[in-house]
């Protein structure tokens, strides 16, 4: 196949918050709509719904113990190649574990109360490199309009797939650089259209202000590392980023990836992969993909038990990521001719019907 | 504005609260403890989120899609993305019913 083409195909649709797709997503009553969620007794969606501190306090502990304990072997071995089984832990746990801890403090469900949410929020948006205000608007127009073109900001997976861009991700080549830039340009005062598409007025000082932050502290880290001529400040803070997302993508590009767009029900738009506890702990249960978006008020620990209540009326699930990508893999490849090509999930026999509620909010 | 008999006491759990549609208009009645009850419109400023699948916590609703909080005596906002207030109508028990004045 021609690797040129993998770049250089043309997009079929704009997936930019600002362009023609965005005024179809109104008009198609896609928009800010209604979805389409299994029914849950009240009584059991309130205790599914409950929070608690301590599994998050539990998890969360852990989290910087292996972050710790890793970097100081990392620091320690510093110059030898016994270094990199711990760096490669440490990366791991910087960048992709931190994701589903930014997740679910985002959402204000992991703990119940509300600073410590929001302290390991602001955390690992840091060691992320993504704006804590700005990804907060962002996740939440994701959860409103999923997988929505024109409005959901974070489609990993636009058609035809751009699988270059996606392998050099797996170590953060395009998106580290992006971020920064990102961050930069926060820092200069400047919100791109999409990012004010995304985020009132009353906001926007405060991502201004987190741009400024995060960046004086790379730039800090960076000058640190040439002072000392040394790469082990940025292999604490700031590389991680890149060398250890890539099991984050191998957990979280399923979410979504190959299945529909613009559709209202998140069973035929979202994915549950069945992993191992080891991945679900570093993951945090987002693995129950579609049970997270039907109701994304249950925290993480309970994600289990609400699949138990739904599981009757959703698809059955990947029992394994390696099953996940199995279908996954041939669909973004015929995707590279046929844009329009998805998978299709087969809903049970008896599952509720699809009847879509469209909104009749305008742009 | 007229009183409306929106529910029995016992229809609504303590710390919890229950969808009331009225002219067209949409309502969230909720009970904290006892007889402390409150009303506010129905709908989360944000993204026209129905508040009645939220969650309760002490005098706090929180929208059930994306955490915007309020503050169900006042309406204030009190964790984005809610950043507009909701609009609050006085509720009260009456032998046992949840009244509230409501447009």
């Amino acid at each position: 196949m021609d690797p040129v083409r993998l770049i250089t195909f043309p997009m079929e649709r704009d997936y930019s918050l600002t362009g023609p797709e965005r005024q179809n997503a109104f008009d198609k009553g896609l928009a800010g709509a209604e979805w389409y969620r299994t029914p849950v007794d009240r009584k059991v969606l309130k205790s599914l719904m409950k929070r608690t501190d301590w599994p998050a306090t539990r998890d969360i502990a852990i989290w910087v113990a292996v972050l710790v304990g890793s970097g100081a072997g990392g620091i320690l071995l510093w110059g030898s190649w016994w270094a990199l089984p711990f760096f490669f832990v440490y990366g791991v746990f910087y960048a992709s574990a931190a994701d589903s801890r930014w997740h679910e403090c985002g959402h204000g469900t992991a703990f119940k109360t509300r600073w410590k949410n929001d302290a390991v929020y602001e955390l690992a948006s840091f060691l992320l490199m993504r704006n804590s205000v700005v990804w907060r608007w962002s996740h939440a127009r994701h959860h409103t309009d999923t997988i929505i073109v024109g409005r959901d900001p974070e489609i990993a997976g636009m058609r035809p797939p751009q699988l270059i861009v996606l392998c050099l991700n797996l170590f953060g080549i395009v998106a580290v650089p992006q971020s920064l830039a990102a961050l930069a340009r926060n820092a200069a005062g400047i919100l791109p259209p999409d990012e004010a598409d995304l985020i009132p007025e009353s906001e926007r000082d405060n991502a201004i202000r987190v741009g400024r932050i995060h960046i004086a502290i790379y730039v800090l880290v960076a000058l640190v590392s040439l002072w000392s001529w040394s790469l082990l400040p940025l292999m604490i803070i700031g590389l991680p980023r890149a060398y250890g997302i890539w099991l984050l993508l191998v957990m979280g590009l399923p979410q979504h990836l190959g299945l529909a767009e613009d559709v209202l029900d998140y069973r035929i738009n979202s994915r549950t992969v069945l992993m191992n506890p080891i991945l679900r702990f570093i993951y945090l249960n987002m693995n129950y993909h579609i049970e997270h978006h039907m109701y994304p008020m249950v925290p993480y620990h309970a994600l289990p038990k609400l699949r138990e209540v739904v599981k009757h009326d959703l698809p059955a699930p990947n029992p394994s990521l390696w099953n996940a990508w199995s279908e996954i893999i041939p669909c973004v490849l015929r995707q590279l001719r046929d844009p329009r090509h998805f998978i299709r999930p087969q809903l049970p026999e008896g599952a509720g019907v699809w009847e879509p509620v469209r909104s009749n909010q305008t742009a | 504005m007229p009183w409306i008999d929106a529910c029995a006491l016992v229809d609504i759990e303590e710390e919890d609260l229950v969808r009331l549609d009225h002219e067209g208009r949409t309502y969230a009645v909720y009970r904290i403890s006892g007889e402390e009850v409150y009303c506010t419109d129905g709908l989360c400023t944000h993204e026209k989120v129905h508040l009645a699948d939220g969650l309760v916590i002490d005098h706090t609703i929180e929208c059930p899609k994306h955490n915007g909080q309020f503050d169900v005596r006042t309406g204030a906002a009190i964790r984005s993305p809610a950043c507009e207030a909701l609009s609050t109508y006085p509720a009260r028990v009456v032998d046992g019913r949840v009244h509230v004045e409501i447009p």
